[in-house]
C-alpha cells in the first residue's frame, strides 16, 4: 500500500467515525427528547384534567345563595379584605349640579306590595335600650338636609349621576343609637318585597343618606317614594327603594339579590 | 448533528400555561358581565362601524345570557389568580435575567417593522435575532403592560370609591370600565396572532414551549 493510499484510506476512516459519531449524538439528542416531550407533555396533560377536574367542581358545587359555594367563599374572603380597607373618610366623587344625568329606573322590585301613602311610616328596631321608633316622612326631614350629586353605580355595569336631598344616616343613628358594637343595619320595604343587608361602617359614611329627593324633586313612585337609601359607597341594588322598616342586628341579614347570587357586600 | 437547545426556564412554561386558563375563565367571565351593559362599538361620532355586541338571541345561543351574577362571582375568584401568577412571572423574570431577552431595545421598533415585513413575504430575510425577535419583544412587553392595565382598570371599578384616586387617574368610572373592555379586546386579537404564529412556526417551536428545549441542526453539510 503506497503512502497516498493508506492516507486516503484513514480519511475514510474518519469520516465513518464522524458519521458514526453524528448518528451516535443525533440518537442521543432524539432521544432525550423523547425523554423530555414524555415529562413535558404527560405533565401538560396532567395540568389540563386537573384544570378540567377544579372547573367542573366549581360549576357542580353545591350551591350557596345560588352560587356554587366556593365561589361564595371567594367573594366573603374579598369583602373582608374591603372592609378591612374601607374608610368613612375616602368620599365618592362629587359632580357638578349640571352633570347630572337622565335618572335611570331600573327594578320596580319591593315598591307594589302593601304601600298607602297616607300612612307611611318609617320603623327603627334594635335601638339601645328604647323601644322601636316610628317616624314620619317630616321627623326624618328636620333632621339636617344634605344634598350631593354623586355617581350611581349598577352592577350591570352602567352608571348615572344623580344629585340627591336626605338625612345623613348617620345622624338619624346618633338620635336612635344601635347598641355598642351592633355589626350590620337590615332594611326592607313595606311588605319586605325588598330587602338588604349593610355592614355598619358603609351605613356610617356621610354621603349615606336616606334621601327624599332625587335631582331636585320628590321621589317619584319609581324611585321609591318616600324614602330611599342614596348610597355611593355600594351597587345600585343596595340603595333600597320605599324603606319602611330599618333593623340593627347581629345576625348577617338576608339581602334580595345576595339570595339570587350576587355579592351580599357590593361595596365600592 | 442535531443538538438540544434550552429555550423556556419551567418556571416561565408553568406561568405560561397557568395564565392560559385563568385568562380564559377571566375572558368568559366578563363576557357574562358584559351581557347585562354591552354598550361599546367602533366608530366616529354618529357613525358606527362596528358594534360590539350581537343579538339578544346570539347570547342565548351562546349561553351567555342571564348569568351576570355567575359572572361576578368566577371574576372576583379568578381575578387573585390572574393577578399573583402575573405578579410572579414579573418578578421571576426580573430576577432570573429573563427580561433582557423580553423587553424590547433601542432597535426593536425598526426590526419589528422588518420582522413583520418578513412574515407578510413582503421581504427575503428576517433580521437577526436572539430568543426572541423584535415583534415579539414588543407583543410579549406589551401583554404584560396590558395584564398590569386589566388589574388597575379592573380595580377602580371593582373599588371605585376606595381606590377613587386610580379611578381618577382613568378618567372617571366609565373611562375605566371601557378600557378594561377594551384590553380584553387586545387580548383576543393577540390570541388569534400568537396561535397563527405558532402555527406557522411549526411543532419544534411549539413543543420547547412544554418541554424547554428546541432541537437544531448545526454544522452539516
Amino acid at each position: 500500500m503506497s503512502d497516498e493510499e493508506q492516507e486516503q484510506d484513514i480519511i475514510i476512516a474518519d469520516e465513518e467515525a464522524l458519521r458514526r459519531a453524528i448518528a451516535e449524538n443525533d440518537a442521543n439528542v432524539d432521544r432525550d427528547v423523547r425523554r423530555y416531550s414524555r415529562r413535558g407533555f404527560v405533565t401538560l396533560g396532567v395540568g389540563a384534567v386537573a384544570a378540567y377536574g377544579a372547573w367542573k367542581f366549581l360549576k357542580l358545587a353545591k350551591r350557596e345563595g345560588d352560587v356554587p359555594w366556593p365561589l361564595r367563599r371567594g367573594l366573603e374572603t374579598n369583602e373582608r379584605l374591603s372592609e378591612g380597607y374601607f374608610r368613612t373618610a375616602r368620599l365618592s366623587r362629587t359632580f357638578p349640579r349640571s352633570a347630572v344625568t337622565n335618572a335611570r329606573i331600573n327594578g320596580g322590585e319591593g315598591l307594589t306590595a302593601n304601600y298607602d301613602p297616607e300612612h307611611w311610616r318609617l320603623g327603627i328596631e334594635g335601638i339601645a335600650g328604647q323601644p322601636p321608633a316610628t317616624l314620619t316622612l317630616g321627623d326624618i326631614q328636620s333632621f339636617p338636609r344634605r344634598e350631593m350629586t354623586t355617581e350611581l353605580r349598577c352592577i350591570e355595569g352602567w352608571s348615572i349621576i344623580v344629585h340627591w336631598a336626605g338625612a345623613r344616616l348617620a345622624d338619624l343613628m346618633a338620635k336612635f343609637p344601635p347598641p355598642p358594637g351592633t355589626q350590620y343595619v337590615a332594611m326592607e320595604s313595606p311588605g319586605r318585597g325588598y330587602y338588604v343587608g349593610l355592614d355598619m361602617l358603609s351605613c356610617m359614611h356621610p354621603q349615606t343618606l336616606l334621601a327624599y329627593e332625587l335631582n331636585g324633586a320628590p321621589l317619584s313612585w319609581q324611585h321609591g317614594a318616600p324614602l330611599r337609601l342614596a348610597m355611593p359607597v355600594k351597587y345600585g341594588y343596595k340603595q333600597i327603594k320605599r324603606i319602611a322598616t330599618i333593623r340593627y342586628t347581629n345576625v348577617r341579614p338576608p339581602d334580595f339579590w345576595a339570595d339570587r347570587g350576587y355579592d351580599w357586600y357590593a361595596g365600592h | 448533528m442535531k443538538i438540544l437547545e434550552k429555550k423556556h426556564p419551567l418556571a416561565i412554561r408553568w406561568f405560561h400555561w397557568i395564565n392560559f386558563p385563568i385568562l380564559a375563565v377571566m375572558v368568559w367571565s366578563g363576557l357574562l358581565i358584559y351581557w347585562a351593559n354591552p354598550v361599546y362599538r367602533i366608530g366616529l361620532g354618529k357613525h358606527t362601524l362596528l358594534k360590539m355586541t350581537v343579538a339578544e338571541k346570539t347570547y342565548e345561543k351562546a349561553n351567555l345570557a342571564f348569568r351576570l351574577a355567575e359572572g361576578l362571582s368566577w371574576h372576583f375568584f379568578f381575578m387573585w389568580f390572574f393577578a399573583i401568577n402575573g405578579i410572579l412571572y414579573v418578578l421571576y423574570t426580573i430576577f432570573s435575567g429573563e427580561w433582557r431577552y423580553l423587553v424590547p431595545d433601542r432597535r426593536s421598533w425598526k426590526e419589528a417593522i422588518l420582522v413583520a415585513l418578513h412574515d407578510l413575504h413582503l421581504r427575503k430575510e428576517a433580521p437577526p435575532q436572539r430568543k426572541y425577535n423584535a415583534a415579539q419583544r414588543i407583543s410579549y412587553t406589551a401583554i404584560v403592560v396590558m395584564g398590569l392595565g386589566s388589574l388597575m382598570t379592573g380595580l377602580a371599578i371593582y373599588k371605585p370609591v376606595q381606590f377613587g384616586w386610580l379611578t381618577f387617574l382613568f378618567g372617571g368610572y366609565p373611562m375605566a370600565r371601557f378600557f378594561h373592555f377594551w384590553i380584553t379586546v387586545g387580548y383576543v386579537v393577540f390570541f388569534a396572532v400568537h396561535i397563527a404564529q405558532v402555527i406557522k412556526t411549526g411543532w419544534n417551536n411549539f413543543r420547547a414551549m412544554v418541554i424547554g428545549y428546541e432541537v437544531h441542526e448545526v454544522g452539516h453539510e
